[in-house]
């Protein structure tokens, strides 16, 4: 009985701001839309925004936030949705770019002077994002922290709210698609998101070799790979997107240097 | 734009390191990946921790299996940057490649499996003959892409005597 209530708040809560995420993202892309002197918003960032709130919220509603508070390895599925997935899905849809485009000049103008306060700036920066994504797991896991997010309601949905917010930051300072204040050099991002990786494969052979407390060894272990593997992958989806746009700024680059120029062979 | 016919040295020798290192970093990659789908996942022989592996260990297969990661994308994006600037140059490149990959390997047999104990390359066996053969051909990969380079050097010496030259 006390179940049941607590997972009826965790649906309504996370539920409800799904379905407001999307909803207000399709307002802010019909009133992009209608602005003539605009480009029409591009329709795979629809795409991306609406399946990167449906999965995150799907890890945190209904069946699945059922099963991942008993069992080790769809708690691991669930955090690969909310805290990498997820974030990945909705930072491709660009939303604040399109709340920037929608707002009244004044407002919008307000929102960009927030993106550049210096508080933004220190949450943008890669390190810390890093630590405040990778960092957070590591307290989650090897901690008690675990084990009370079970037994207390503000602490789960405490927990969840960290590490998709983590995992947002974590995706946006190192892919800029929306605008940010300071650009760091890609060689810089790189290492930092080389450093976080390790953290992250790191902390998945700890939790195989050592079992969060309460947890099962055959589940923790199985988790354990789950989030080695499915963490490399939602990763390497980052990284080709990181590289692309290094290859592709570099050549834009190059090109303003020297229009159609090539390099002739010396004599 | 790439050029229909014939090699162009010039930005062959103006790249020659970029090329080097292209195939340094996605040969290391590539070994990499092969280790964790070959090794890992299809023959079983490896495993994902052993019991026996010093905290040091899970550090240095952390730092390598992501720095492999990106050497592989990375390596590849500078192979389309290359291609772009009509300056790829295979055997350089396999040169490189040899090199990268043969290190990884050597790193991985000496100091992963026996000094940090991660894990053995298969369980319930002599390993001393897979020991040997994996660190030995490790070695073989690196003389090869060493020779490759040395002869893609000596490639873009004769193609610079061969060309007349105007004055």
């Amino acid at each position: 009985m006390l179940y049941d209530s607590f997972f009826a708040v965790t649906d309504w809560l996370f539920g409800v701001s799904a379905l407001l995420a999307i909803g207000l993202y399709l307002v802010g892309v019909y009133l992009s839309d209608r602005q003539e002197r605009l480009r029409k918003w591009p329709r795979l960032r629809i795409v991306s925004w609406v399946s990167g709130a449906v999965l995150s919220a799907s890890a945190l509603v209904g069946p699945l936030a059922v099963l991942s508070h008993g069992n080790f390895i769809w708690h691991m599925a669930g955090h690969l949705l909310v805290g990498m997935l997820g974030p990945l899905l909705l930072a491709l849809g660009a939303p604040m770019t399109l709340l920037l485009r929608t707002l009244p000049v004044r407002q919008a103008r307000r929102v960009s002077r927030l993106l550049r306060s210096r508080l933004a700036g220190f949450y943008i920066h890669p390190v810390t994002a890093a630590v405040l994504n990778i960092g957070g797991l590591w307290l989650l896991y090897t901690t008690g922290l675990f084990a009370a997010m079970h037994h207390h309601l503000w602490l789960h949905i405490l927990v969840h709210v960290h590490v998709f917010a983590a995992g947002y930051l974590f995706t946006v300072s190192m892919l800029y698609i929306d605008p940010v204040s300071r650009r760091f050099s890609y060689g810089y991002r790189t290492v930092v998101f080389i450093l976080a990786l390790a953290g992250h494969g790191i902390l998945s052979k700890f939790l195989y070799a050592y079992s969060p407390h309460g947890v099962p060894v055959e589940e923790a272990r199985a988790g354990a790979m789950l989030m080695y593997y499915g963490g490399d992958a939602v990763d390497l989806v980052i990284i080709v997107l990181l590289f692309r746009s290094w290859y592709l700024s570099s050549g834009s680059r190059r090109s303003a240097i020297s229009p159609g120029v090539p390099v002739r062979e010396m004599t | 734009m790439p050029k229909k016919h014939g090699v162009n040295w010039a930005n062959r020798r103006k790249f020659q390191t970029k090329n080097l290192w292209a195939g340094i970093l996605f040969g290391l990659g590539f070994v990499a990946f092969m280790d964790e789908t070959v090794f890992h996942q299809l023959l079983h022989w490896h495993k994902f921790y052993d019991k026996s592996t010093v905290a040091m260990g899970l550090v240095s297969d952390g730092l390598f299996h992501a720095f492999s990661w990106f050497a592989t994308v990375g390596g590849l994006y500078l192979v389309a940057d290359l291609r772009r600037q009509d300056a790829l140059w295979h055997k350089m490149f396999w040169g490189g490649k040899l090199v990268g990959g043969g290190a990884f390997q050597l790193y991985d047999g000496t100091i992963q499996h026996k000094v940090l104990r991660i894990h053995q390359i298969r369980y319930d066996v002599d390993i001393v003959p897979y020991d040997v053969v994996w660190n030995g051909s490790a070695i073989i990969m690196i003389a090869a892409g060493f020779l490759l380079i040395r002869s893609a050097k000596q490639d873009s010496r004769g193609a610079g005597q061969v060309k007349p030259h105007a004055v």
